[in-house]
């Protein structure tokens, strides 16, 4: 099957590129933008789905600082 | 004592790694690919971008064969060193508690500072005196230690900071000031300063010598 995988950072846990984001924002004209957060995500294909959350926790996302999200596509 | 330094795509501190070491012993580079470690007495992981630091810092490196070789060396009490890049692999592969986040800058550091020996009983730390100010190098983008609050409380009460920034010297926003830490056994011990840009007084300090001295201490 074809998976995604977001990946962002922990609430709570400072993310920098989040808010540079945040302060270029009003700069271009977009106000009332408020707590960015800036993640990541990875497409694949996947044999065996049940599979994928210890592939994210191993090596996608590092639980100590980021929260996984699992989304099948097909 | 022979000392190894890894060498992953990437890496770019590992010749100087090597030279810092070599003021104290023998050094060789040893290929990330290579499975075997050979008759080393202790372990250099250097600073870089192993594997271009893709997906997170240190997420990639810590999955090639020499990593598992010194996970087994580090298993058995063998002395391991992580700097910089190094350290950020260590925690990644659960050899150190914690995590690396991006500088609260935002910005590529590069500068002197002073860090304190806050653990003289680690295999790296041995030759220096508790409180002692080293002056030693940082030069990073990800070097903000962070650890979720259950766990730093863990860190602090075991004795597990091996280093702090001095006082208003914290370069990245790096929590309680920590520089460097070292796992409960105290032989694998990272941190983000550079100790070994720091063995020559051309570039202004020799005190980075200091870690490489202990590792020959603790091996006697």
């Amino acid at each position: 099957m074809l998976a995604r995988v977001l990946i962002r950072p922990k609430e709570g846990i400072l993310d920098p590129q989040g808010k540079a984001v945040e302060r270029a924002l009003p700069t271009l004209g977009f106000e009332g933008v408020g707590d960015v957060r800036v993640g990541r995500m990875v497409e694949l294909e996947i044999d065996d789905e049940s599979r994928l959350p210890e592939l994210c926790e191993k090596l996608l996302a590092n639980p100590l600082i980021e929260d996984f999200e699992i989304e099948s596509v097909e | 004592m022979k000392f190894g330094v890894l060498r992953f795509p990437g890496s770019c501190d590992e010749v100087d790694a090597a030279h810092a070491c070599e003021r104290i012993g023998d050094a060789e580079i040893i290929w990330h690919g290579d499975e075997s470690i050979g008759d080393v007495d202790a372990i250099v992981i250097p600073g870089g971008f192993s594997y271009g630091d893709y997906l997170r810092v240190g997420s990639i490196a810590r999955f090639a064969p020499a990593m598992e070789a010194v996970a087994r060396f580090a298993q058995e009490g063998g002395p391991v060193l992580g700097i910089c890049n190094g350290f950020q692999v260590l925690c990644e592969a659960g050899m150190l508690p914690g995590a690396l986040l991006p500088n609260r800058s935002l910005r590529f550091l590069c500068r002197q500072v002073g860090i304190e020996v806050v653990d003289a009983g680690s295999a790296w730390t041995r030759a220096c005196e508790p409180g002692e100010v080293l002056s030693i190098p940082v030069k990073h983008t990800t070097g903000c230690f962070f650890a979720p609050p259950e766990q730093l409380e863990a860190i602090e009460a075991s004795g597990q900071v091996a280093f702090r920034y001095a006082p208003g010297e914290n370069p990245n926003g790096s929590v309680n000031d920590i520089a460097g830490v070292r796992n409960e056994a105290g032989n694998v011990v990272g941190l983000m300063p550079h100790p070994e840009h720091a063995v020559d007084e051309l570039t202004g300090s020799v005190d980075g010598l200091r870690l490489f001295e202990s590792a020959a201490l603790a091996l006697a």
